[in-house]
C-alpha cells in the first residue's frame, strides 16, 4: 500500500477500532446515530425520488439553532433540551425548504440546490464561531462557549452515547416504514416515486410530496445536529467537527437500504462502523480521514450495478413467461 | 477609475474563471450526448493532484497538464461503464465518482499537501502585449497561455457541436437515442466518447488549478468548483459560447466579492460563490420555461435498445 503498511495491519486496525472493544462498539454507536435520523429521513425523500443531498447543511443548521437556545435563548431549565431540539427539526426542515421551494416553483435540480446550500451552511458556522459567538473564554480558539449542563443530553453508562438520540433514531427508523407502508401519505409518496404519470393521473399532489419529504428529512438531519452539539461537543465549533461527512454518508445509508427506513437500523450501524474504524485508521496508521470518502464512493458503485443485475433476472422471468 | 475597475475585473476573471469553463465546457458535452455526469468535482481533484505530482517530479508543467487531462479522462469512464454500459442511476453513480475522486486524492495527496511548485505555468510576460493598445495589455496582464486557450476551446467546441455532422449525432444521442440508433449512430461509443471527453477536460480544469491558477497541492483546493460547473451547463443552456460568456461573469462576480472584504465578513463573502448559481439557475429556468429552451431530452435516461423510453 502507498502508505508502507501492510494491508493486514490496516485491515486489523480497521476492525479493532470498529468493533475490537465496548470502547469501539461505542465508538461506532455514536456515528451510528446522526446516521440512523438522517438516513431514515433520506430514505423516505429517495423513496419518492426527491434526491436531498443537503442534508449535511441541514444538520449543520440544527446544531445552530441548538446553540442559539442553549446560549441566547436560556428557556428555564426543565425544556431547554426540549425547545433545543424543537427548533433544530424546524431549523433543518426550513433549510431543505428552499430547494424544496425552488423544485416546485422554478424547476431547479434539488441535487445542486441543496449541494449549493451545504457550502453556505458550513460558511454560517464558520462566521458565528469566528464572528459574534466567538466564546469569551476560548481566546485564539474559534468555538461558542460551553453550553450549561441542562443543555446537555445523558450518556448509556461509561459510554459516550447519547441515549436519548439513539433511542428517537430507533423509533424514527421504525415510525418511517410505518408511515411509508401503512400511511395514505406514504402511499402517495411511493406512487410518486415509482411513476410520477400514474401518480398525476391519479390527482396525487406531487408538490405536496416533494415539500413532505424535503421536510422530513431536512428536520430529521436537523434534529441529529442537535443530538451532536448536546450530546457529544457541547458547544458550537468547526463545522467539520461537529459532522463528520454524516450528511453525504446518510446519503449511501439510505441508498444501501434500499430507501427502507427498517433497513436503515443495518445499514447506519455498517456505515457508523466503517466511520470509527476509518478514524481508527487515522489515528493510530495516520492514514487521512478522507479514505473513508473512498469506501463509500466505491459501496455506491457496487451497489448501483449490482442494482442492475437484480433488473436483468426480473426481465428474463417475464420473456418466459409471455 | 471606473472603467480601471471593470477592467482589471474582466482581467481577474479571466484567469479565475479558466478552470470553471474547461469543465464546464466537458460536462456540455457529456449532457449533449445525454449523460448527466455528478462526479465533476471529482474528476477535477484527480486531475488537479495527478498533474501537481506529474509536474512537481518531472519540473514540466506542460506535462502535468497533459497528465492531469488523461488521468480525468480514464477516471470518468468508470462513471461511463456504470450508467453507459450498466444502465446505472446516473445521479447516484455520479456522486459515487464525486465521493471517490475526492476521497482519493486527499488520501492519495496527503505526502503532497502544502507542497509548491517551482516551475509553474507563468504568466505571460508583458513584452508580448507590447504593440498593443493600453485597454488591452491592462485586459491581459498577468494572464497565462492556458487560461486564454479555454477562450479558443469554447468557439471551437461550439463550432464542433452544431456546425458539423458529429456534433449532430452528438446531440441526436442526448435528444433521442433509439432514433439515433435506428440511423446507424453507435449510441454506446458517442456516450462513452462524450464522457471521457468531459473527464479531460474536468481533469484539464483542475491541473490548471494546481499547477497554474494556485501551484500547490492542498487536498480541499477545487472548492467545490466541479459542482459550479455542473449548474453553469445549466446556466448555459448547454451551449459553449454561452458557457463562455456564463464562466467569466461568475468569475467577475467573485473577484467583486473578493473586493468587498474589506466591508464584509469574509465567512459571508466565501458562501456568494455558492449562492450565485442557485439564484442564476431560478432566473434561468423561468427564461426557459417562456422560450421553450430546454434540457437535452434523453439526458439521464439510460439507452437500452428495444425499449421505448
Amino acid at each position: 500500500m502507498l502508505y508502507r503498511i501492510s494491508p493486514l495491519v490496516a485491515y486489523t486496525v480497521f476492525f479493532r477500532g470498529a468493533f475490537g472493544s465496548w470502547y469501539a462498539i461505542s465508538e461506532t454507536l455514536k456515528r451510528t446515530i446522526p446516521l440512523l435520523l438522517v438516513g431514515s429521513g433520506l430514505a423516505l425523500a429517495f423513496r419518492a425520488q426527491v434526491l436531498n443531498i443537503g442534508a449535511e447543511g441541514q444538520i449543520l443548521f440544527g446544531a445552530v439553532a441548538a446553540t442559539w437556545v442553549a446560549l441566547f435563548l436560556s428557556p428555564p431549565a426543565g425544556v431547554t433540551l426540549l425547545v433545543m431540539f424543537l427548533l433544530g427539526f424546524l431549523a433543518g426542515a426550513g433549510w431543505a425548504l428552499i430547494p424544496a421551494f425552488l423544485k416546485t416553483r422554478f424547476a431547479v435540480n434539488e441535487v445542486l440546490s441543496s449541494l449549493m446550500l451545504n457550502y453556505v451552511a458550513f460558511n454560517v458556522v464558520l462566521y458565528l464561531i469566528a464572528g459574534p459567538w466567538k466564546g469569551k473564554s476560548v481566546r485564539g480558539f474559534t468555538y461558542t462557549d460551553t453550553f450549561p449542563e441542562s443543555a446537555w443530553l445523558g450518556t448509556l453508562g461509561m459510554t459516550k452515547v447519547p441515549y436519548f438520540t439513539l433511542f428517537s433514531g430507533i423509533v424514527v427508523a421504525i415510525l418511517g416504514y410505518y408511515f411509508l407502508k401503512k400511511t395514505a401519505w406514504g402511499f402517495e409518496l411511493r406512487i410518486v416515486g415509482n411513476s410520477p404519470d400514474t401518480a398525476r393521473l391519479l390527482g396525487i399532489s406531487e408538490e405536496r410530496v416533494i415539500f413532505l419529504t424535503m421536510m422530513l428529512s431536512g428536520g430529521l438531519a436537523g434534529f441529529a445536529g442537535v443530538g451532536e452539539v448536546a450530546g457529544i461537543h457541547h458547544l458550537l465549533r468547526h463545522p467539520s467537527h461537529i459532522s463528520l461527512g454524516y450528511g453525504y454518508t446518510a446519503i449511501i445509508v439510505a441508498w444501501l437500504a434500499r430507501a427502507n427506513p427498517l433497513a436503515t437500523l443495518l445499514t447506519a450501524f455498517l456505515l457508523g462502523a466503517l466511520i470509527s474504524g476509518g478514524d481508527a485508521l487515522r489515528v493510530s496508521l495516520g492514514i487521512p480521514f478522507q479514505v473513508v470518502s473512498v469506501f463509500n464512493g466505491l459501496i455506491l458503485f457496487f451497489l448501483i450495478a449490482t442494482e442492475r443485475f437484480g433488473h436483468y433476472r426480473v426481465s428474463v422471468r417475464r420473456k418466459v413467461k409471455g | 477609475m471606473m472603467g480601471e475597475i471593470i477592467l482589471s475585473t474582466m482581467n481577474r476573471s479571466l484567469v479565475y474563471a479558466a478552470p470553471l469553463l474547461l469543465a464546464t465546457l466537458g460536462e456540455i458535452y457529456a449532457e449533449r450526448a445525454g449523460v448527466l455526469n455528478l462526479g465533476v468535482e471529482g474528476m477535477m481533484m484527480v486531475g488537479a493532484l495527478s498533474g501537481f505530482i506529474a509536474a512537481y517530479s518531472t519540473a514540466n508543467p506542460w506535462f502535468g497538464v497533459l497528465v492531469g487531462g488523461v488521468v480525468g479522462g480514464l477516471f470518468s469512464l468508470i462513471h461511463a461503464f456504470a450508467s453507459v454500459t450498466l444502465r446505472a442511476n446516473q445521479t447516484v453513480s455520479g456522486l459515487a465518482l464525486t465521493l471517490l475522486g475526492t476521497g482519493l486524492a486527499g488520501t492519495l495527496g496527503r505526502g503532497w499537501e502544502g507542497k509548491m511548485l517551482a516551475v509553474p505555468i507563468r504568466s505571460l510576460p508583458e513584452e508580448v502585449f507590447r504593440s498593443c493598445p493600453g485597454v488591452v495589455r491592462m485586459l491581459f496582464k498577468d494572464t497565462n497561455v492556458l487560461a486564454l486557450l479555454g477562450v479558443v476551446f469554447a468557439v471551437t467546441l461550439w463550432f464542433f457541436l452544431f456546425k458539423t455532422r458529429p456534433g449532430l449525432w452528438l446531440r441526436s444521442c442526448g435528444e433521442n437515442p433509439a432514433a439515433s440508433d435506428a440511423l446507424g449512430v453507435n449510441v454506446w461509443a458517442v456516450r462513452y466518447g462524450a464522457i471521457f471527453f468531459g473527464g479531460i477536460m474536468a481533469g484539464l480544469g483542475g491541473a490548471y488549478i494546481a499547477i497554474a491558477y494556485r501551484p500547490s497541492w492542498s487536498s480541499g483546493m477545487t472548492q467545490g468548483m466541479g459542482w459550479l460547473a455542473v449548474a453553469l451547463t445549466i446556466f448555459s443552456f448547454w451551449n459553449p459560447l454561452y458557457a463562455l460568456v456564463g464562466a467569466y461573469l461568475f468569475g467577475a462576480l467573485f473577484h467583486l466579492a473578493f473586493r468587498l472584504q474589506v466591508w464584509i465578513a469574509p465567512e459571508i463573502l466565501n458562501s456568494l460563490p455558492y449562492l450565485f448559481p442557485v439564484i442564476a439557475l431560478v432566473f434561468v429556468s423561468r427564461f426557459a420555461f417562456r422560450k421553450k429552451i430546454g434540457v437535452p431530452a434523453g439526458l439521464g435516461k439510460p439507452y437500452e435498445r428495444g425499449t421505448s423510453e
